[in-house]
């Protein structure tokens, strides 16, 4: 009999369950897509602020002073130590390698150009193709230095090839395509680069041309790392000699770009790496603006489309008052008439539930695809929580109506003076 | 509402009040219906409201945020040159009054042992101000003090005492009161104020570090004016900087206005929904009114007007109400309040009547075509 009442009652009110399922299921809906969005913000973000370039620096350990103004470097060419090209590699053997995006290393070296001045040639990578075991993968300035655009295009990394700073390019009057006189040897102009930078006035070019200018195979000056990191707290700041061995093993765990940079310090022999303090002190404080903005939006959608849920819910029990008292008048008890009401909500809040769960894990993806190019999927784990939370919604919406509706005098109720 | 002089004879006084108890009584007689519907249009309008006025003012409260990466225009000598005597002068009359500009002078001195090091001459006040992420154990203050690298210490100043520096055969006595850290070429280099390095070398700055706010087109155009004043300088946005920003901002936005839309979509859905609920309810009186030769016309203006009315008394308070959400976001995460949009308030009292005349206009339809008798018999 219970069964068939609540079956009579989604058959023959197909409107208004249909109104108070759709209420639910887009509150579930928009629930699940903030949801999903707020808890994949932060990654997302953090990728884009890789926008900024990279966040460490390694250098040589014993490495002498940059005597560098305005990006001209006056040191002499013989100074200095350097790191070594094919121990670059090892990066993605250390444990954060996931969150390294990309990194790039450098080597300034002097070269003559057809008028006899001097200018600096930057050795580099563009997006050079490596091994690491069985690994493979791409990296280089197109990945760490975003900002950079050339005009013409980038020079594949084992090529003769060179990029000109559009300032040295307006200079010499070259053009992508020409041929330039490098130290003796004649280049072509792959393409133009600007980078609003020192590089402007600078040549760049693939690593191996550096180094066979400086004639030391395998030198690198400086190595440009793009790492995603977590915000900085108390115990990324701590020194981590001064830990214990449980700390420390939380410390190194974490990827805090100071232990990212303990971890590049471990993989590259004799270097020191260094946080890049305007990059990686500030990428932290935007993560956690966006970050809160987004959890707090996530908090107010949360909030409205519970209440939104529970106006629904009770609109379609207060349209039933005749029938609770029709119930009563027939000497159904409140307990019965209760249940019934709530076994009618719970029903549509596991439909809407689950309608409203995949319309919003699918709505997620569609906003993470649109605006970050990318997915954002959703935790499987949120489904059984969404689903709790779509019935208590439901069930605190109806309470209440439901409490008036049975409490009502049936010969009131009947007669339509509610 | 009423046109014909028949009609218009019978809207005097008695009829408006009347129009006006039946508004006034069907709110009262049914006080937890009224409410529901009233619940779920404050509720939506707030809503609607919190996430407007943040939208409109999150750019400004990131660009904010964004300043702290430090200067987005560099200005230079070209080539080398030190910049004109007035060129901080004329920087200063181009940008806003938030806005900073701050001078460096570079030169290479030489330490006691012969070593060279890069010396830099800037006003520590305003680079304090500028570059937030510099690391500085203390702040240099008076003369002949000097703000040492971390790099550059270990040459010029091992054990911290008061080093000797020279340039061009001029000497000066620094002490080192406090050490930099920035993992950038700063830490190979030595500051000391501007006043001291120009007495010293005679060197002019050769670069001024701005920090210009607004949007990026903003910005763009103070490049621009910049350029036209100093002719003999390089005026260039820091692109990374600007890219940067640009990029975060853009998708944050976007991020915002998505979540923006659903939950406004949802709210307006919910009212649908419940206001619907909340007209059809009321066939009854529909049908009585009918039966007792109300026209269609003053029907659909009853329940217009009612619908009106709650969607704008549901917007005012949800609007105080989603004010109130945004101000507390602000101050929550960015720690200064969301300024209230008074010009959002007739977009979301629009809204939300809207949606209410829509959600009566729905009920209404279905019910003109039904006979009052069968309204009235309950079926």
């Amino acid at each position: 009999m219970f069964l068939r009442l609540v079956y009579e009652s989604f058959r023959r009110q197909k409107r208004r369950k249909l109104l108070a399922g759709l209420a639910i299921t887009l509150g579930v809906g928009a629930a699940t897509a903030m949801i999903a969005v707020a808890t994949d913000i932060g990654d997302k973000i953090n990728r884009e602020l890789r926008t900024y370039g990279a966040n460490l620096l390694v250098t040589p350990q014993e490495d002498t002073l940059d005597l560098q103004i305005g990006g001209v470097d006056l040191k002499p060419l013989s100074d200095g130590t350097y790191l070594n090209e094919a121990d670059l590699p090892k990066i993605r053997g250390t444990f954060w390698h996931h969150n390294i995006v990309g990194f790039s290393p450098m080597l300034p070296v002097k070269v003559s150009v057809r008028n006899g001045k001097d200018v600096t040639l930057l050795g580099t990578y563009f997006s050079k193709q490596l091994t690491f075991g069985k690994e493979d993968f791409v990296t280089g300035v197109r990945i760490t230095h975003p900002w950079w655009k050339v005009e013409g295009a980038w020079p594949g990394d084992n090529s003769q090839d060179v990029l000109l700073g559009e300032n040295l390019a307006a200079k010499l009057g070259d053009k992508p395509g020409d041929q330039v006189e490098l130290a003796g040897q004649a280049h072509r102009v792959a393409g133009i680069l600007s980078t609003g930078g020192a590089e402007d006035s600078q040549v760049v070019a693939p690593l191996h041309l550096a180094q066979q200018v400086l004639g030391k195979p395998g030198a690198v000056r400086r190595l440009y790392v793009s790492a995603m990191t977590k915000p900085e707290d108390a115990l990324a700041r701590r020194d981590p000699k001064t830990m214990n061995p449980e700390l420390f093993d939380r410390w190194y765990c974490s990827p805090y770009v100071q232990s990212i940079a303990f971890q590049l310090q471990e993989a590259i022999p004799h270097s020191h790496a260094e946080q890049i303090r305007q990059v990686a002190q500030n990428e932290g404080t935007v993560l956690s603006r966006i970050k809160g903005l987004m959890l707090l939006v996530t908090l107010a959608a949360l909030l409205a489309s519970a209440l939104a849920v529970s106006a629904a819910m009770a609109t379609t029990i207060f349209e039933r008052r005749q029938e609770v008292g029709l119930m009563k008048a027939l000497g159904a008890g409140s307990l019965p008439i209760g249940a019934l009401f709530f076994a009618e909500a719970a029903l549509l809040a596991l439909f809407g539930g689950i309608v409203g769960f995949a319309g919003g894990a699918l709505l997620a993806q569609q906003i993470g695809r649109a605006i970050f190019g990318s997915q954002i999927s959703i935790e499987p784990v949120l489904f059984p929580f969404i689903l709790g939370i779509a019935v208590l919604v439901t069930f605190a919406g109806s309470a209440l109506a439901i409490r008036r509706a049975v409490k009502l005098d049936p010969v009131y109720a009947l007669r339509g003076e509610a | 509402m009423s046109a014909s002089p028949n009609l218009g004879r019978r809207a005097q006084a008695p009829h408006t009040s009347m129009f006006v108890r039946m508004l006034l009584r069907a709110a009262v007689l049914r006080r937890g219906r009224a409410a529901s519907a009233l619940v779920a249009m404050v509720v939506a309008a707030a809503v609607a409201t919190a996430m407007l006025n943040l939208y409109v003012d999150v750019q400004a409260k990131l660009h904010r945020e964004f300043r702290n990466y430090g200067a987005n225009i560099v200005v230079v000598g070209k080539d080398g040159q030190s910049l004109p005597a007035d060129a901080l002068a004329k920087v200063e009359t181009q940008i806003r009054n938030n806005d900073m500009a701050v001078p460096f002078a570079y030169a290479i001195a030489r330490t006691g042992d012969g070593q060279s090091v890069v010396i830099a001459g800037t006003d520590f006040e305003q680079v304090r101000k500028l570059n937030h992420w510099w690391s500085v154990t203390a702040w240099p203050g008076h003369t002949n003090d000097a703000l040492v690298g971390v790099r550059a210490g270990s040459v010029v100043s091992p054990d911290g005492k008061p080093f000797n520096l020279s340039f061009q055969g001029r000497t000066i006595r620094l002490s080192a009161v406090g050490t930099l850290q920035t993992g950038a070429a700063e830490d190979s280099r030595v500051f000391i104020s501007l006043k001291d390095f120009e007495v010293w070398t005679g060197v002019h700055p050769s670069t001024i570090e701005i920090a210009a706010s607004g949007s990026p087109d903003e910005v763009r155009a103070t490049v621009v004016r910049l350029a036209q004043v100093l002719p003999s300088a390089d005026v260039r946005p820091v692109r990374q900087i600007m890219e940067g920003e640009a990029r975060v901002l853009g998708k944050t936005r976007s991020t915002l206005l998505a979540a923006a839309a659903l939950i406004i979509l949802t709210a307006a859905l919910c009212v649908l929904s419940t206001l619907m609920g909340w007209v059809f309810d009321r066939r009854r009186d529909f049908a009585i009114m009918k039966a007792l030769g109300a026209s269609e016309r003053l029907i659909g203006g009853f329940f217009a007007a009612e619908a009106a009315a709650l969607g704008t008394v549901g917007a005012i308070l949800g609007f105080a109400i989603g004010v109130g959400v945004a101000a507390w976001i602000g101050r929550v995460n960015f720690h200064a309040p969301v300024v209230p949009r008074f010009n959002v308030l007739p977009l979301v009292v629009a809204g939300s009547v809207a949606v209410a005349l829509l959600s009566a206009s729905i009920p209404m339809s279905l019910l003109r075509r039904v006979q009052p008798a069968t309204i009235l018999r309950g079926e």
